[in-house]
């Protein structure tokens, strides 16, 4: 290497540091160590290394599965949560483009991008979790599909709705790159996407409810029925909007500056009409959910420690919730939607906690609770997530107004 | 590639996606169809002469390339052990209310419809035609399907980090495969395990049920349990006594996710064509068409 080329090199990764300390601080901003990225950067820097440690040592060295338990909080978290609350873009895309409600306008390109994102990093958590990660594409190419697998279903309905949530938010990535032909074809390939998208994520969202009908040994006879695949797709209806008016509720306030003046001034009326839909949705799972109590002849279980526990799931973070939106719906309070959004996110949490850990085994004796480090690689996977949802945030038009040419094609 | 041509793309592997899986092969086997369980191979395991040697652990390690057991350490006993993966079987001993103690040989059960195999997404895990269920090295390690067995069998490797799934494969490659025995039916000293077809399996245990009522409890557990397994059962008292669970029922495990797979089909079937239906009669409506 002669003395010229060392002087670019330094002066590139120089540049490259300059780079990478611009992108840290916020918009306009001119320090780095904001509270979001004090937390989050050592963390993940932690989670890097334990999952550095994971693949040398196996799961075991930094898990607490065991074989009474193989799957723990990377799946329960990750997958199981994460799809539930992610189910915000498969409904807001049928309302919108489907039953053609326009004034949902505004987020319906944030929303996506959530969902988007959201399963890119649920799939690559999921990897974490493989123990024979190098084998994963046996699932999708070879001859040796297990068609009788609701996980090999799963993953397929999984991987293909992660592709058309792509397709929905690649008009955005375009009109950001001022791809004008290219963005025609994507527009116009948007309602397949959306219609694809819709059936894949039925498939899914029950799927993930599916996998535990094998489980039926194992699982709490109040959680266990036919009815699962059925109650995760209701439950990711009202899970999926809970989200979007939580999330909605902190990016008015974080990207305000981005925001265009037509999305500020829409986000209390759709958050007013998520709130009844989220409501309508709950008196269906709660239909349901009296439905497979009654069909399952449970109902002297309910005066069990176990039973008060699900009266705690169903009546706390679904009966009160619902309540709550119909009665903030009425009277028109985001507050109150709000906390009602809360309450249902943290029910979900719960339940689907309880299926795949707390009424799984519940008469094993050992339980399973997660490590540290389990829980450092789940927020590692979150912040991630919110780095890169901030980064596109920021630039491309999701929150802001399209660029007016594409406006105008329109 | 305009709209049209890309539903049609879509369309076309969707439908390919959906339909080989109303012909999966597993779902017919569960359903009873072409598939006669009385001709799998099968072991009879006879509690009520097992001694507690555990020459068959050690046998069963040695064939594996598993650590071996301490026979002479009687302190186990004292636990009651599951299989890992290192111990593809284990001698448990219980002690009934009345009567002396009884001693359990615990391993796979080669179901006749497994819910592993039915699990596995690779097919990593399947049964082999003459009904030995076993795991291939093509597994992602999901672990669905310790997930999905009702005995607990399959263990995983936890501290490797090229881990495997470790059970009993039914001494398929190294003894039954070659005409022989498996190692723990051969080694046994008091012939507690008899093999041979299921048919002949169910028939032994029946004749001895039949030749000494008094002596067993009138049950073979695995002749209907989870629709049948190839390892069956006999034993002087009642089975939650010893350990098994009884409350598994006959339904055999691959058909409790076939509602949701049945269902999966129709969905991606109908759902497209209804949204298409339903977007377009919105449009309609509003004049925008």
């Amino acid at each position: 290497m002669n003395e010229k080329t060392e002087i670019t090199v330094i002066k590139n990764f120089k540049g490259f540091i300059t780079f990478l300390m611009s992108e840290l601080k916020p918009r306009g901003g001119k320090t780095v160590f904001t509270p979001f990225n004090v937390i989050t950067i050592p963390l993940i820097f932690m989670g890097l290394i334990i999952i550095v440690i994971r693949f040398a040592k196996g799961l075991g060295a930094v898990t607490n599965l065991s074989q009474d338990f193989p799957w723990g909080l990377w799946i329960g978290f990750d997958v199981l949560i994460g799809i539930a609350l992610a189910g915000g873009a498969y409904v807001l895309c049928f309302i919108y483009y489907i039953l053609g409600y326009e004034k949902y306008h505004p987020i319906v390109r944030v929303v996506v991008l959530n969902g988007f994102l959201a399963y890119s990093f649920y799939a690559g958590a999921l990897i974490l979790d493989l123990g024979r990660p190098w084998n994963a594409f046996n699932v999708l190419i070879g001859n040796k599909f297990g068609f009788s697998s609701v996980l090999f279903m799963v993953a397929w309905h999984f991987f293909l709705y992660t592709l058309s949530l792509l397709f929905e938010f690649a008009p955005a990535i375009a009109e950001w790159l001022g791809l004008k032909r290219a963005w025609k074809t994507l527009n116009a390939m948007t309602l397949g996407a959306v219609v694809f998208g819709i059936m894949l994520s039925l498939g899914h969202q029950g799927g993930v409810g599916g996998l535990f009908l094998l489980a039926k040994a194992k699982i709490h006879p109040l959680w266990y029925s036919e009815f699962i695949p059925l109650l995760f797709v209701v439950s990711s209806i009202f899970a999926g909007l809970s989200m979007v008016i939580f999330e909605g509720s902190i990016s008015s306030k974080v990207f305000k500056s981005r925001m265009s003046a037509d999305h500020h001034e829409a986000h209390d009326r759709i958050v007013m009409s998520l709130a009844k839909v989220c409501a309508g949705s709950m008196f269906v799972y709660l239909f349901l959910k009296l439905l497979e109590i009654n069909h399952e002849q449970t109902w002297s279980l309910l005066s069990t420690p176990m039973g008060s526990w699900y009266l705690l799931e169903v009546v706390g973070c679904v009966v009160i919730p619902a309540w709550l939106f119909m009665t903030g719906a009425k009277n028109r309070s985001t507050g109150v939607v709000k906390l009602a959004a809360i309450i249902t996110i943290l029910g979900v949490v719960l339940n689907r906690l309880n299926i795949c850990l707390i009424a799984y085994k519940w008469y094993a004796p050992a339980r399973y609770y997660p490590t540290w480090m389990e829980v450092v690689v789940t927020l590692t996977v979150v912040f991630t997530e919110l780095w890169v949802y901030r980064w596109i945030v920021n630039r491309m038009p999701v929150v802001s107004d399209s660029p007016e040419w594409a406006q105008e094609a329109h | 590639m305009d709209r049209r041509k890309f539903f049609k793309l879509m369309g076309a592997g969707i439908a390919g996606i959906s339909g080989s899986k109303l012909i999966s092969p597993e779902l017919v086997r569960a359903e009873g169809a072409d598939f006669d369980s009385d001709e799998l191979l099968g072991v009879l395991v006879d509690t009520t002469r097992c001694i507690g040697c555990r020459r068959c652990e050690a046998a069963c390690a040695e064939i594996n390339n598993l650590p071996a057991p301490d026979l002479e350490d009687k302190g186990i006993f004292e636990k009651r052990r599951e299989t890992s993966e290192t111990q593809y079987t284990v001698v448990n001993r219980y002690t009934p209310k009345e009567g002396k103690e009884i001693f359990v040989k615990n391993q796979c059960m080669h179901c006749n419809y497994p819910g592993c195999a039915s699990a596995c997404l690779v097919k990593a895990m399947h049964k082999i035609e003459q009904g030995p269920v076993n795991w291939e090295t093509n597994c992602i390690g999901c672990r669905y399907c310790m997930v999905a067995c009702p005995f607990d069998i399959p263990k995983f490797e936890y501290n490797s980090p090229a881990p495997k799934i470790q059970k009993c494969n039914f001494c398929w490659e190294k003894k039954v495969k070659k005409g022989q025995r498996p190692a723990c039916v051969e080694v046994c000293p008091t012939e507690v395990m008899f093999f041979g077809t299921r048919r002949e399996v169910i028939e032994e245990a029946k004749r001895r049920i039949y030749r000494e009522p008094d002596k067993y409890y009138h049950q073979i557990y695995g002749e209907n349990e989870v629709g049948g397994t190839s390892w069956v059962y006999t034993a002087a008292v009642p089975f939650e006594q010893l350990g098994f669970r009884t409350d598994l029922g006959t339904t055999p495990y691959p058909k409790l996710s076939k509602g949701y797979l049945t269902n999966i089909a129709v969905i991606d079937l109908v759902v497209p064509a209804l949204l298409l239906g339903i977007s377009y009669a919105a449009k309609r409506k509003k004049g925008n068409d």
